[in-house]
């Protein structure tokens, strides 16, 4: 099986797989984490505001997605968009959603779910005496979670936020179901074109792991100084 | 100054945390809460500032009624300091930056007008070397000391401390009541529920006996310790003195 394995391939291959494939990965990964983060954080509070209401409507929400597997909700979403962007808009035909936005809104519903769990955890790990010495201050309820809890549930939870990041860019991959040159589907491409899949696959899964050991490597050390500060 | 009257507190259906209370605090006054544990006196303070919701009866400061749904309670605690037993600082800011904080954002000072103020109560109570430490830096006593700093930034009308040296080593109990009876001789307004008969005795005017959530006697600081009317305070108040 290696007695030809041909590495210039590989080195053929490399800047399209970097420049575009890895450019993509990056920016999907990132900016899904920043939007999950976001609207994450927004899920978590609803569900810890105590109006009945608005708690259901955010765990009805996380059940959800997480009962789901992504590759369905990628898939479905990509399709269905435009048809409800049609509906929403009253428009003649589908819209059209790019493949990238389509990409990137799934992975932000999706993650926020995820995301939502971690920093709920870290949101409820803050003792009650901290907002309530904020509020006895006069900060106001948006005032004390944005300069007192969430900062702190925030850093509390930076390392399992971290490495909820690196699952994501794993689970990026999947986007190849829309046919979308990220990273493994630019190794693909090249693996299909040239006859090449053992080395492109074999290289993909290298890069992939070397990329998310280093991470969590990263994310041990940041973990054991965060320890120390307490 | 604040005007306790009729109030009531149930948690859940069954247990009734406070009966009744009715009290006030007049300006300048001093009045220390006693009481064993259980008895309800760390809830009745919680309540003066609706950090502590109840069900039944009034209370109001300076006029405000804190109960009333009308009342806009961040710009009414914003006016009432209070130091909690835990110190409550918060861990993520350095110790200029705890006093800052609220300052800037409830009172809308400037940045510079808030570090000036804030150093010069770090002065006071004897910590400006420690402004840039994160509070897990400091010892308790030197957190809770902060702690009143953080409150007296605010320029309060009136102080609640909820049992501030309960926390403490003992070798620390002082160096906090020292900067409390300061405060007292200075003539601010104070609700302080403690254990410290000795910092009762030197500097309140009044002192509330509480057991069982009830308010069972409210009496000028000689009335209370020379001759307590009734049982319950005369017998916490042999256990707590006999050593």
């Amino acid at each position: 099986m290696f007695s030809n394995f041909d590495f210039d391939v590989i080195r053929r291959a490399l800047p399209y797989m970097f420049y575009e494939g890895m450019t993509f990965t990056i920016t999907l990964t990132a900016l899904s984490a920043l939007g999950g983060l976001i609207f994450g954080t927004m899920i978590a509070l609803m569900r810890l505001s105590g109006y009945r209401l608005l708690a259901r409507v955010a765990g009805v929400y996380v059940d959800f997605m997480r009962s789901l597997p992504l590759v369905l909700v990628i898939f479905w979403f990509y399709f269905l968009v435009p048809y409800i962007g049609q509906w929403l808009t009253g428009a003649s035909r589908p819209i059209h959603v790019g493949a990238f936005a389509s990409s990137l809104i799934t992975f932000i519903m999706f993650e926020a779910a995820y995301f939502s769990e971690i920093m709920r955890a870290g949101i409820q790990s803050i003792s009650k005496g901290q907002p309530a010495a904020a509020q006895a201050l006069g900060l106001n309820y948006r005032q004390t979670m944005r300069y007192v809890v969430l900062p702190q549930a925030f850093r509390n939870m930076l390392p399992v936020l971290l490495t909820q990041t690196i699952v994501l860019f794993q689970d990026t991959s999947l986007v190849y179901v829309l046919s979308i040159t990220d990273f493994l589907g630019a190794a693909s491409k090249v693996a299909q074109r040239d006859g090449r899949l053992v080395e492109m696959y074999i290289f993909a899964a290298l890069v992939y792991f070397v990329i998310c050991c280093v991470a969590s490597f990263g994310v041990r050390q940041l973990q054991s100084r965060i320890a120390v500060m307490r | 100054m604040i005007e306790i009257s009729h109030v009531s507190k149930w948690y859940g259906a069954s247990f009734q945390a406070l009966k009744d209370c009715t009290t006030s605090v007049a300006k300048a006054e001093v009045v220390v809460v006693c009481g064993p544990s259980g008895s309800g006196k760390s809830t009745l303070i919680k309540c003066v500032n609706a950090l502590e919701p109840f069900q039944k009866g009034d209370i109001s400061i300076d006029g405000i009624k804190v109960n009333d749904p009308k009342t806009n309670l961040p710009a009414l605690r914003a006016r009432v300091g209070m130091v909690f037993q835990h110190f409550e600082l918060f861990p993520h800011l350095r110790i200029i930056d705890n006093l800052c904080l609220a300052q800037e954002k409830v009172l809308g000072r400037s940045h510079d007008e808030a570090m000036a103020k804030a150093s010069k109560l770090l002065d006071r109570v004897g910590l400006q070397e420690h402004a840039q430490k994160f509070p897990a830096q400091l010892s308790g006593g030197q957190q809770q000391r902060v702690a009143i700093a953080r409150a007296l930034a605010m320029d309060p009308i009136a102080m609640l401390f909820d049992e501030p040296t309960s926390a403490l080593d003992p070798e620390m109990i002082s160096e906090v009541l020292d900067v409390m009876v300061d405060l007292a001789r200075e003539g601010m307004t104070m609700m302080v529920v403690t254990h410290e008969m000795g910092f009762a005795s030197k500097v309140a005017n009044r002192v509330i006996f509480m057991d069982r959530g009830e308010i069972v006697e409210d009496a000028q600081k000689t009335d209370f310790f020379g001759k307590p009317r009734s049982d319950r305070a005369q017998k916490f108040l042999s256990k707590i003195l006999s050593h």
